[in-house]
């Protein structure tokens, strides 16, 4: 069988699409790069774009989310698909999927004013967590020590300016043991799992947090691919926490960066993630 | 090679650069982006946005 045309979408070639364009091109896989900032879509009709199957690697959220979409309903396979990127693009809709498949995850209340936010808070204990609904990068998220630290946060996102920071997402903070665990899921699979550590409470590897390699044990991997199910399945990453009574996955992350995770686990996440495009386009 | 755009230092590309990759000057740190290959150009890559990341 003659390989498909593989569509990556991408909007700049950071080092994760690097690595990802060498592993297509290593195996003589047809490849077609598609820069989100030249894109047109021509919604009346379905056109010829030449690719088989659409590997989604945009930074950008809202646009990953759109192309995927409209992919979507042009038929083109994508990884992911827009209802994995609808749902990891957002915390509450994520949160939601991992309660409703029993996913253990830290409680979580949502509310719509400040005020009502408050309350939330004090409801759920000191010291809580306020995080954007959209975002990423641990950009934002607040660690709420008390009323006074809430009531200041709590005015700033009010300020902010755009409508979604008045969708106040407030979670009880989960203490970690200096570290939290990043795995990596491809299918029905957790194919590498990473210890983020830092001094820092926000463990984010963008955010200097340093990779060692964290073994994938039975309980790890069945938590991780129960919360990508959840989310629609495909290729994720999902960000764990050790709490006292076990595992919680914190959040689900369906353009994942894996560049201080290749050597720290010695797998080639790439030649994994890749495997999955060719098999989805097969499909 | 390219100059930087931001403080003019000189930059130079592995061979197998391609279009659209960010690479960081040696002189300034600015994040550039390359914008074609043959010859080499640079540009200032775009700050970050708020819905970006994974």
């Amino acid at each position: 069988m003659n390989s498909p045309t593989v569509g990556v979408l991408l909007s700049r070639v950071r080092v994760e699409e690097k690595l990802l364009l060498e592993e297509l091109e290593s195996r003589h896989v047809p490849t077609k790069v598609l820069d989100d900032r030249e894109l047109i879509l021509e919604l009346e009709q379905k056109p010829d774009i030449g690719v088989d199957v659409v590997l989604e690697r945009c930074i950008q959220h809202s646009r990953a989310l759109y192309a995927l979409w409209v992919f979507g309903i042009w038929g083109i396979p994508t990884v992911n698909t827009f209802e994995v990127a609808d749902i990891c693009g957002n915390k509450l809709l994520t949160t939601m999927r991992l309660i409703r498949d029993g996913v253990p995850s830290p409680r979580t209340r949502v509310a719509f004013t400040p005020e009502s936010a408050l309350v939330a808070a004090e409801e759920l204990g000191y010291p809580v967590v306020m995080k954007p609904l959209v975002g990423s990068w641990g950009r934002l998220i607040s660690k709420v020590n008390d009323r006074e630290a809430a009531e200041a946060v709590l005015e700033h996102k009010d300020v902010l300016g755009t409508y979604m920071h008045s969708i106040y997402y407030v979670q009880e903070y989960v203490p970690k043991p200096g570290r939290d665990i990043r795995a990596f899921v491809v299918g029905d699979e957790t194919i590498a799992a990473i210890y983020r550590y830092s001094d820092h409470w926000i463990t984010n590897t963008a955010r200097g947090g340093k990779a060692t390699k964290c073994v994938v044990t039975p309980e790890l991997n069945d938590v991780c691919v129960r919360a990508a199910r959840a989310v629609g399945g495909g290729v994720v990453a999902i960000d764990v926490l050790e709490g006292a009574e076990g595992l919680l996955v914190n959040e689900v992350n369906y353009t994942m960066e894996f560049r201080n995770s290749i050597d720290t686990t010695g797998v080639n996440i790439p030649a994994k993630v890749i495997d999955f495009v060719l098999a989805t386009a097969a499909r | 090679m390219a100059k930087c755009p931001e403080c003019d230092a000189e930059v130079t590309v592995g061979g197998d650069a391609v279009k659209g990759e960010i690479v960081p000057c040696p002189d300034c740190g600015a994040e550039l982006e390359v914008t074609e290959t043959k010859p080499l150009a640079l540009a200032l890559a775009p700050e970050a946005e708020e819905d970006w990341g994974e």
